[in-house]
């Protein structure tokens, strides 16, 4: 685009001498608003289904608004000063940050030694390579409701299983920490081939001659890995947490269609894994339909996603600046 | 977890709702044969599919859909909320449960007045307090008119009560528990049977079942007076349900299946409990889950303690509906005497028609699935004289809390005292929301 940009003025003087200045004229306006005409329809679409509803959000969660109500009142920040004092509330975003601790760590972890093999000389590379993509490709609501069944108390076969070592079954959907594991275990079944792709791409990216140096140095493959890949891949590690991060905290389908019957919504009698997605619909729709309260979880949500993504960012920055002298150092003492 | 797909998706998704939305808005004016078409909303088994048919034969001019067949109640309601609140998206006709009556009627406007439509001339066709559910407090607008009342019964698996050495016949169960005390007592019997099943399917149906009794032989509420205080910590009838469930819990007589988990019908299937409260509309249900295999091995006794009413609902039409006049007509069929019989005969809901009532159809009506036990006479006989228990306005969430109450004691997870106290404590809450 700029590119393309930069190379235009000079014709537009030229074309001005040799035709009408109206024809100058409109050149010069095409030349200068076509390109925001060009990105329009992604701000457009993203006005509409992106600015809009945030803001609307916003304005309903000054209300007390009852989803069927016709005149809603204005509160001012009455939802949310109730709702950082709401114990419920914040049980719930202990759930969704422990569940995304749970899955997000060790799902980044195995991404990337899964994408380290996949980057190697295998027999079959791209039928390994698609066949981690499979599980991305199956609907959620499919995955949520088989794992459902299999973590169930009497008829799952994880207890089953259990029991046929000789252990006792587990409370999956009514323990606390035992639901988090169920749920972590299928975010990370979906996610993790999906990720470790992304990975192997970049790795793709990485010029041979520098493990080749790597390599002259006397540096093992596990050294080669920690100190050549990892650092080369910190643009794209970062980009993952930071998708992972914003898919965790947001994290719906899977612990809601986890639990079944009456009242699913809860995330267990007690609250188990009750994460701030499924608490912003427990109030926003049934059973409570107070639609202002759901709103002002919504935006408190979007505050939580921004605060642990600048977090991650600056994590990552801290270890990624760590990382990179010391390839540096090392090339410079082969030289 | 890749959101940027996701969310790119999700605005795909969304361009593709909108563009199915309008498409669907347009079929549905007319069904492109000149016919109009009519949605109805329901949950669970209403047991409709004949009497559209005739409907249908009757008015060539009319098609009609039905949505949302055997769904979950949980399910449904907030789906018809948010059409509601969208002004776009509900059938031309949909269901209400009582227990979600009272938030609906507190919005009157999203439906239509039946009243304005010659609906008064109906009363004589209803139970008094059935037609008064769906009249609005002021008494000036009538948002629906009512389908089934849910008369109580107790049905149990005769596999395995002559299992557990327990008599099989309907009578002589019905002797066995005239009180809940009695029927704690069979439970025990049952258990120390050890037939591989538990006495009941899970503690908070029964005790749903047990407080609409408690209540309504006592003052005619429960959760909420008829002032619409919330009174869960101060009246007895509350108090006394949750006592005798303890009791049941405490004797170890509950499955714990989460009811209408994916567990619940897979007990069903696995016949792993012997007894379930049920109200009338619930043998269509049971049916369903325990599928043909249980055929005959169920049975229906009475109900332990006395009477009680569960669940029932109304037909309502919404304002968007852009078919009001034909969508009327539809309701007025569906909720007469006459569609009382027909829902009836296929699902079992029970007649809130006094006239269908006293009809042969339903006296001696019997159900092959339930070893032929005569409904029609079981259910049909309090029918008549249902004493309804008064719902407030947050009445669904506030049941929700108390019943998940009970299952936290049910599961271990609370003592009956630190039950009890969450119920209050959480009752209240959900009432202030």
């Amino acid at each position: 685009m700029a590119l393309q940009l930069d190379a235009r003025p000079p014709a537009t003087p030229a074309s001005g001498r040799s035709r009408p200045a109206r024809t100058g004229r409109l050149s010069r306006i095409d030349a200068k608003y076509s390109p925001y005409l060009y990105i329009a329809p992604f701000f457009v679409v993203f006005a509409i289904f992106g600015a809009w509803p945030l803001a609307y959000t916003f304005w309903v969660s000054l209300h007390d608004w009852d989803l069927l109500g016709s005149n809603p009142t204005f509160i001012g920040t009455d939802n949310y000063t109730r709702l950082l004092a709401d114990g419920d509330f914040w049980h719930s975003v202990v759930n969704t940050l422990g569940i995304f601790v749970i899955s997000t760590a060790p799902q980044l972890l195995l991404a990337l030694w899964l994408a380290n093999l996949l980057n190697r000389q295998l027999r079959f590379r791209t039928g390994w390579r698609m066949t981690v993509l499979i599980p991305n490709v199956t609907s959620t609501a499919a995955v949520a409701i088989v794992f459902g069944v299999l973590f169930g108390r009497e008829f799952g076969m994880v207890n089953w299983l259990l029991d046929l070592i000789g252990l006792d079954g587990i409370e999956w959907k009514s323990d606390r920490f035992a639901s988090w594991v169920a749920i972590s275990a299928m975010v990370d079944w979906r996610w993790t081939g999906y990720n470790a792709l992304i990975f192997l791409a970049a790795m793709q990216a990485i010029p041979r001659d520098m493990y080749e140096a790597a390599a002259i140095d006397g540096a093992n493959r596990a050294r080669q890995f920690w100190s050549v890949t990892v650092p080369l891949l910190k643009p794209t590690i970062i980009f993952c947490v930071i998708i992972s991060t914003i898919g965790g905290l947001q994290l719906f389908t899977e612990p809601r269609l986890f639990h079944s019957g009456t009242n699913a919504i809860r995330g267990g009698p007690l609250r188990e894994s009750q994460t701030l997605t499924m608490y912003m619909f427990e109030n926003a729709f049934a059973p409570y339909y107070n639609f202002g309260y759901g709103s002002a979880v919504a935006w408190l949500l979007f505050a939580l996603i921004a605060i642990v993504a600048a977090i991650n960012v600056l994590i990552i920055r801290r270890l990624g600046a760590g990382a990179r002298p010391r390839v540096g150092q090392r090339k410079g003492a082969a030289r | 977890m890749g959101t940027f797909p996701r969310h790119r998706l999700a605005a795909v998704a969304l361009a593709a709702a909108g563009a199915l939305l309008v498409s669907s808005g347009c079929s549905s004016d007319d069904a492109g044969d000149g016919k109009i078409t009519l949605t109805v909303d329901v949950f669970g088994q209403f047991g409709y599919e004949q009497l559209y048919q005739e409907y249908m034969d009757a008015n060539p001019g009319v098609k009609i859909v039905e949505r949302g067949t055997g769904g979950n109640l949980d399910e449904y309601s907030p789906k018809l909320t948010q059409w509601l609140a969208a002004g776009k998206g509900a059938g031309d006709v949909v269901a209400i449960e009582e227990g979600l009556m009272v938030e609906y009627k507190a919005n009157p406007d999203n439906f239509v007045n039946l009243l304005d439509h010659g609906a008064a001339e109906l009363k004589g066709n209803f139970l008094e307090w059935k037609w008064n559910q769906g009249l609005t407090a002021d008494g000036q607008k009538l948002i629906g008119l009512g389908t089934d009342v849910g008369g109580m019964a107790m049905c149990y698996r005769t596999d395995l009560f002559a299992k557990a050495g327990l008599p099989t016949d309907r009578e002589e169960v019905s002797k066995l528990w005239p009180t809940w005390e009695g029927y704690i007592a069979v439970g025990e019997k049952f258990k120390a049977a050890n037939t591989g099943a538990s006495f009941l399917d899970a503690a908070t149906n029964t005790f749903n079942t047990i407080v609409l009794q408690t209540a309504g032989n006592a003052q005619g509420y429960h959760y909420y007076d008829t002032g619409d205080n919330l009174v869960v910590e101060s009246n007895p009838a509350v108090k006394q349900a949750w006592d005798i469930t303890m009791n049941i819990i405490n004797a170890g007589l509950s499955g714990k299946y989460g009811s209408w988990s994916e567990e619940w019908v897979s007990a069903f299937k696995q016949s792993k409990f012997a007894t379930i409260a049920c109200p009338a509309w619930m043998t269509g249900v049971i049916e369903g889950n325990a599928g043909p295999e249980a055929k005959g091995k169920w049975d229906i006794a009475r109900v332990p303690g006395d009477g009680g009413n569960w669940g029932g609902s109304h037909l309502a039409v919404p304002r968007q509906s852009k078919h009001q006049e034909e969508a009327i007509k539809l309701v007025k069929f569906l909720t007469s005497a006459q569609g009382h019989i027909g829902a009836f005969k296929a699902k079992g809901p029970l007649p809130s028609s006094p006239q269908a009532l006293d009809d042969p159809a339903i006296t001696d009506a019997t159900n092959a699935y339930f070893s032929e036990a005569p409904v029609g006479k079981i259910f049909g006989a309090g029918a008549k004289t249902l004493k309804p228990v008064y719902m407030g306005p947050k009445n669904q969430a506030v049941r929700t809390e108390v019943e998940n109450a009970v299952r936290t004691v049910e599961l271990g997870q609370r003592n009956p005292d630190q039950g009890w106290q969450d119920a209050i404590a959480n009752a209240k809450k959900a009432a202030a929301k």
